[in-house]
């Protein structure tokens, strides 16, 4: 197998007397959707926080295509080639799509000694991108807070494709959708995972996983439970390993040779 | 199990559940629409009970225009650091303070008035950047700490007056002001030629009798208005324009979703509590200048006045909205009001209930476009 973009080998994070993460280990492939589910409270969010350069780990290497990665913050991260779309965080909703995708890294035309917010290009390569996620907009300076739930995920995905992502994080990215929109933000990770693009996908729908993950990782009590590929686990058993607690035992079987 | 739903979501049919916005109607919705209709507003109503009274000759559009332009001076400021999310309620505390910096320097002091002028900017530009540092650092609501200041300021403007020279009103700038090389900037008038010329073709008053018979009634457009004109143009184009004005819409509609993507959010909010320092000065100085005198009680409740237009100018008292332009239209309003009631010779206490009607409805009116445009429920 190819060496993976990101490998994170045995990730602890305390803070202070509570251990978050107890030893995770995790990779993602290009090209691969890769789904970490857990229940509340399991460590995901400490987890995908620790790779997107939020939390440093208090043990445990970072690996990035090869070479071992010290992230001081989201921005080195971001460099690097890590893009996450947080669920709640992804977008402003008071600003207008163009202005929300080019947040941070916004174009800028000269006019002699003066600098103006290129809008031209920045609405045109908008909707070219919104278009290939497949949402047409109205008119790119449309406010965020005119779209529905998934239609604002897309953007936050496209904006992360478009600025040349290699990992793409997505935190829930359709806890809080209903059933259609749901359908379009798996289909664009879908799209997205074709193009070459590691997926981290953090989800606690099992149904969700199973529509898009080619390998699945339970997360319980800050711990992994094990991964799973593509066929060779049943929802069933992924829900229920979710559950953890007393079937833990037993469950540990079911895995066979995959841990 | 569900699978990927691969096919392409219709992505050319438009969602039937949105009806087609007319030109006329896009082009109506805007944030200033409120600012906008309480201009004509109040337009139209000094326009019917004080025309006659010399509202609208030469001479009292300057009057009122120099009010209003007063108002959107602090307005430009106040309206940025709005929408970078945050408040400075210390911006008439300033004013006194400033004010007092340059008459004591250049009076009692004796430096060059330029010199003074320099070190109220300076001094006045780094309280700001204090008062932006604090917020951040101690991550308290901007409300509390600039407010700590406005006591701070104030009570400090006073005492210093008192102590070098055991009066709250310190005199005598015009004079250590003529033939100064800027304090023309903010104290003179310019275009006096056009004015002399308008009053040759009668579009300008002139005076009939006294020493100054022939001239005409206003001299010049007054610094003041030049400097309102400049920043209201600057902060328009600074916010819609630039990079650095999606970084202050970023900053004041989801400080963290932008941190997270890169803007440097701390940087954008203590410039913008500088930048309203730095608009408080202007005020300060162009008063000073004007009077010829400098007094410890100036700017009293200018913070509000200021952040009162900004409101009436659409923008949002959370911050991540709002526009300069409707800001310099609530200040307009705000000028044309106050001054508009005295030339109308109305008991001037009806200003407040007057203010107080537009402000509620110009408010109302702006939550509902706000909500037509940002999709809010």
């Amino acid at each position: 197998m190819s060496t993976p973009i990101v490998n994170m080998l045995n990730i602890e994070k305390h803070f202070g007397p509570v251990i978050a993460l107890a030893g995770v280990s995790f990779d993602v492939h290009a090209g691969e959707c890769h789904c970490l589910l857990g229940d509340n409270g399991a460590g995901k969010s400490t987890f995908i926080k620790t790779m997107a350069g939020v939390h440093k780990p208090t043990k445990g290497e970072i690996h990035f295509e090869g070479k071992t990665m010290d992230f001081n913050s989201p921005r080195d991260a971001m460099e690097a080639g890590i893009a996450t779309v947080y669920q709640d965080l992804a977008m402003i909703p008071l600003m207008s799509v163009t202005r929300n995708f080019w947040m941070g890294r916004e174009p800028v035309r000269r006019v002699g000694p003066l600098k103006f917010f290129d809008f031209e290009k920045a609405n045109t390569v908008t909707m070219e991108e919104m278009r290939k996620m497949g949402i047409n907009l109205r008119e790119p300076d449309q406010a965020v807070g005119t779209l529905s739930g998934g239609e604002r995920q897309t953007v936050a995905i496209s904006r992360a494709v478009y600025f040349g992502a290699k990992v793409l994080i997505l935190d829930e990215p359709t806890s809080a959708l209903g059933v259609r929109q749901t359908s379009n933000v798996l289909a664009t990770v879908d799209k997205v995972r074709k193009s070459g693009i590691g997926v981290v996908f953090i989800t606690h729908n099992v149904r969700h996983a199973m529509a898009v993950g080619d390998r699945f990782t339970v997360l319980n009590r800050g711990k992994t439970l094990g991964t799973a590929k593509r066929g060779e686990i049943t929802p069933e058993e992924l829900q229920e390993l979710m559950a953890g607690g007393q079937e833990l035992a037993t469950l540990e079987g079911s895995l066979g040779g995959t841990v | 199990m569900a699978e990927p739903n691969t096919q392409e979501p219709a992505a050319d049919a438009g969602d039937e559940r949105v009806r087609e916005m007319s030109r006329f109607r896009k082009a109506l919705i805007r944030p200033e629409l409120g600012a906008i209709c309480g201009v004509i507003l109040v337009f139209v109503f000094f326009l019917g009970i004080a025309r006659d009274s010399g509202m609208f000759s030469a001479e009292g559009i300057t009057n009122w225009g120099i009010v209003s332009a007063q108002f959107a001076i602090i307005a430009v400021g106040a309206c940025l650091l709005m929408i970078a999310g945050e408040f400075d309620l210390s911006v008439g505390s300033m004013i006194g303070f400033s004010g007092i910096v340059i008459a004591l320097l250049s009076v009692t002091w004796g430096l060059p008035i330029w010199l003074a002028i320099l070190v109220a900017f300076v001094v006045s530009v780094g309280i700001g950047a204090l008062n932006g540092y604090l917020v951040i650092r101690t991550g308290l609501p901007s409300f509390i700490v600039t407010l700590a200041f406005l006591y701070i300021l104030r009570g400090l403007t006073i005492f210093i007056a008192i102590a070098t020279t055991r009066k709250t009103i310190i005199g005598g700038v015009r004079d250590v002001a003529e033939g100064d090389p800027i304090a023309w900037l903010f104290g003179g008038k310019i275009l006096k030629g056009l004015f002399q010329w308008l009053a040759d073709i009668g579009l300008v008053g002139k005076f009939v009798a006294g020493t100054r018979a022939g001239q005409p009634v206003v001299e010049g457009l007054p610094m003041l208005i030049v400097w309102a004109v400049i920043l209201i143009i600057f902060g328009h184009y600074l916010l819609t324009s630039t990079q650095f004005g999606n970084w202050i819409f970023a900053a004041g509609g989801d400080a963290q979703a932008a941190r997270y993507v890169g803007v440097p959010v701390n940087r954008v909010k203590i410039l913008m509590f500088m930048f309203t320092a730095f608009c408080a000065t202007v005020f300060a100085t162009c008063q000073v200048l004007e009077f010829g005198s400098a007094a410890a009680d100036r700017g009293l409740l200018k913070e509000f006045e200021a952040i009162i237009s900004v409101v009436i100018g659409g923008a949002l008292l959370t911050g991540g909205y709002g526009s300069v332009i409707g800001a310099a239209l609530g200040a307009l309003i705000f000028g044309v009001v106050q001054q508009g009631l005295f030339f109308a010779n109305v008991e001037s206490s009806l200003f407040r209930v007057f203010l107080g009607v537009i402000l509620l409805m110009a408010v109302i009116l702006n939550t509902y476009i706000r909500r037509m445009i940002t999709g809010e429920r």
